[in-house]
């Protein structure tokens, strides 16, 4: 093994077998799993059970529980009863919530009450005020002498769906939730990832620096190997976490409907339930529609080169500095900005994936990583990645060949943290 | 005619080194050559020049202009470095490394390969006594145990030229002692060690052949015996009980007068038989006579004196 390998093997090891390493690269998903498992469970026992409305209905507005049905609603009419003299019994003869309907003009909007111990769920009062307000359009219809069943018949019922026509002449049905969803994933993790693992190095190198065993290792390796070796086993530690991540989502899914098959059973009952009233059909469908080996693929050349090109950044920054933490800080700041400009930029280009400020972000070398996930499920013009592959490239190249040099002066420098201009001026001489 | 050709093996020969930096001139046409097998001393005082000095024969620096010569060779940091051994005065080793991995890691960046590397830290580790320590981190040892793992670190890929910057310090008397017996048993193999402190007393027990840079030049060279004599004021000791009076002489003065010793500076061209002759003729009964050569911080102290780095050399003293 040569020596940038010994070195990158050497920062990789240390750092994956750390504890702290293997308890992230656990817990992070497993929370993820456990979100998901909580999501599916509130979604059961929501939908489980009916809701039993107990109606007080002053207006006559409606006149059967027929409406009610399959709403998850029961609803049963009280007669002889005042809102004031039936709230406080409700609760006691069971019911789950109270409607009181008062007496109002037709013409004009309304404003009913419900009472319950608890407050109601989102689906059960959006099904009451779908109930009454169907109820009110009737008797509205019926007062204009419209038959009701003639205005179901003549309403229109069209609905419109978005296809996107690909480059490739294939015809897909598009999601723009999943898409944004997404794109929003995706960039936020290249922005925290770049963060994260810049800042690994520009420790690690402060250590090595503080440490001073720098100029031990400088006197078998050339500097730039020391550098290098740094920033690539790092890299691959980010990797690897990434494959862990995946590895493990595959891994959990298989196994919960083995551990609790009957929990699992419900929940994709109810999950086809949902594919039914086409909400589930729809993520499901939005993630098929798009072009996951292209978003793969972007995502990793992103990652990496976003994080190269930082990285020297930050190992240049922990070169310079000494022990003083408030030292680095400072000139994390300016290298941290661009970071943050796309973080911000990323968020306008989802919405907007096509405008001048999307382009030249997902362009400029120092955002591109972050912005161009924001376009990555719109179809983006071939010479646009190409031009953006190429300067993103350049850039890393340039950035380390010039920090290269800075590293090189300032990891073997004790004392006073050098100046902008001298560090321009490391960075720029010849050799 | 042809043993005066023969050239003298240097395992090391510099050349009118420079290296100068923005605020200062650090080292200004420096050469000197290192036999094979000797044991160099590179003294000088701080800030003389002696790291940067040390740090462009390592490689980790490039000269701005002279030549280096590794083995009769120009030097060639990147083949080169194999074949030295450097401990930097600022002890440099991973807090939160196992010490058996990190030795055999330092070895394998020497070049050396994965099984060469283990078997001879373990060897190394038997013989300073640290077999136990392989599965500690660094952070749990002592300063002076660190210094061992460093000291193993250096030489345990085999170089020809060891550097030591300050070896010795943080250790206790015994450790001192294990050190240096290993650096002369290294000698003694052939190794080339290139020393570099402070302490004179050490220079003087250890070095055959020094020399002493100041502000980035060199002041002295040559072998310690050498640079004694060089610098000897012709002073005596003489063991004998004598009153003041009875010493009326024009061959030499006294220097110092203690009950039972004087210590005396020959004057004109008195020998030490003029004055042997002048004490017999006077009847004092001597118990003792011998020269008082300088100790090398003496002689140093008197270089270095007046520039400002002088100070800094007393204080250690």
């Amino acid at each position: 093994m040569n020596k940038t390998g010994l070195i990158i093997s050497r920062e990789y090891f240390t750092r994956v077998k750390k504890k702290s390493f293997l308890l992230t690269t656990i817990l992070v998903p497993i929370v993820i799993i456990g979100f998901y498992v909580g999501i599916i469970a509130v979604a059961i026992s929501g939908g489980s059970d009916t809701t039993k409305v107990a109606v007080i209905d002053e207006a006559q507005l409606l006149n059967d529980s027929s409406a009610a049905q399959n709403k998850g609603l029961v609803l049963s009419f009280i007669k002889n009863e005042t809102e004031k003299s039936f709230t406080p019994k409700y609760k006691a003869q069971k019911y789950d919530a109270f409607l009181y309907i008062s007496n109002f003009n037709l013409d004009s909007s309304a404003k009913f009450t419900v009472h319950s111990q608890s407050s109601l769920s989102l689906g059960t009062s959006k099904a009451l005020e779908d109930m009454v307000n169907n109820a009110i359009e009737n008797k509205r219809l019926v007062a204009r002498g419209i038959d009701p069943a003639v205005y179901k018949k003549v309403s229109g019922n069209a609905s419109i769906e978005n296809t996107i026509d690909s480059e490739e002449g294939k015809s897909k049905k598009g999601s723009a939730g999943v898409a944004y969803a997404v794109s929003f994933i995706c960039g936020i993790l290249i922005y925290m990832m770049m963060i994260i693992y810049g800042t690994q190095v520009m420790r690690g190198v402060m250590e090595e620096k503080t440490n001073r065993i720098a100029e031990v290792i400088v006197s078998s390796v050339k500097p730039f190997q020391l550098m290098l070796g740094k920033i690539v086993g790092i890299g691959l530690v980010g990797l690897t976490q990434f494959a862990i991540w995946i590895i493990l989502m595959g891994v959990l899914q298989g196994i919960i409907p083995l551990i609790f098959p009957d929990f699992m059973n419900a929940a994709t009952q109810n999950t086809a339930a949902m594919e039914n009233s086409g909400m589930m059909g729809t993520v499901l469908q939005g993630l098929s529609s798009l072009p996951i080996a292209k978003i793969v693929f972007l995502f990793l050349f992103y990652f990496l080169g976003g994080y190269l090109t930082y990285a020297s950044l930050f190992a240049a920054i922990g070169s310079v500095v000494s022990e003083d933490q408030q030292e680095a800080q400072q000139l994390v700041f300016p290298v941290l900005m661009p970071i943050i400009l796309g973080f911000v930029m990323l968020t306008n280009t989802i919405n907007n994936p096509n405008s001048g400020m999307a382009v030249f972000g997902s362009l400029f070398p120092l955002t591109s990583p972050i912005v161009m996930m924001g376009r990555i499920t719109y179809d983006i013009p071939v010479w646009q990645i190409a031009v953006s592959m190429l300067l993103l490239i350049g850039c890393f190249l340039l950035f380390t060949w010039l920090t290269a040099k800075i590293y090189r002066t300032g990891i073997l420098m004790y004392g006073k943290k050098p100046s902008w201009k001298e560090m321009m001026k490391w960075a720029f001489r010849k050799a | 005619m042809a043993l005066n050709q023969q050239p003298t093996m240097h395992i090391l020969e510099l050349q009118n080194l420079k290296k100068y930096f923005a605020t200062q001139k650090a080292v200004d046409d420096i050469s000197f050559g290192i036999e094979k097998g000797s044991i160099f001393g590179m003294l000088g005082p701080n800030g003389a020049g002696k790291t940067t000095l040390l740090r462009m024969i390592t490689g980790i620096f490039y000269p701005d202009s002279g030549t280096i010569l590794f083995d009769g060779k120009k030097f060639d940091p990147l083949n080169d470095s194999k074949g030295i051994g450097y401990m930097p005065e600022e002890r440099g080793l991973y807090k939160k490394m196992k010490i058996g991995e990190q030795a055999v890691y330092l070895a394998r960046l020497k070049g050396m390969s994965q099984q060469d590397a283990t078997l001879k830290v373990k060897e190394w580790f038997v013989k300073l006594g640290m077999q136990s320590w392989w599965n500690k981190n660094v952070e749990d040892l002592s300063k002076g145990m660190q210094q061992k793992l460093q000291f193993v670190t250096t030489v345990v890929h085999e170089p020809q030229l060891i550097i030591l910057d300050e070896p010795f310090s943080g250790l206790d008397p015994v450790n001192a002692n294990l050190i240096k017996d290993e650096i002369f048993a290294l000698a003694k193999k052939g190794c080339t060690i290139i020393f570099s402190t402070h302490r004179m007393e050490q220079v003087e027990e250890i070095c055959d052949h020094i020399v002493l840079i100041n502000k980035g030049q060199k002041i002295l060279d040559g072998t310690v015996k050498q640079v004694k004599q060089d610098f000897k004021e012709n002073i005596y000791r003489v063991g004998a009980t004598v009153r003041p009076e009875q010493l009326m002489t024009f061959e030499f003065e006294v220097v110092k007068h203690q009950p039972d010793q004087l210590e005396i500076r020959l004057l004109h061209d008195a020998t030490p038989n003029d004055v042997l002759k002048f004490f017999i003729n006077q009847g004092i009964a001597i118990s003792s006579f011998n020269e008082k050569l300088p100790s090398l911080n003496e002689i140093f102290i008197k270089q270095v004196e007046g520039t400002a780095n002088a100070r800094q050399f007393q204080n250690i003293q």
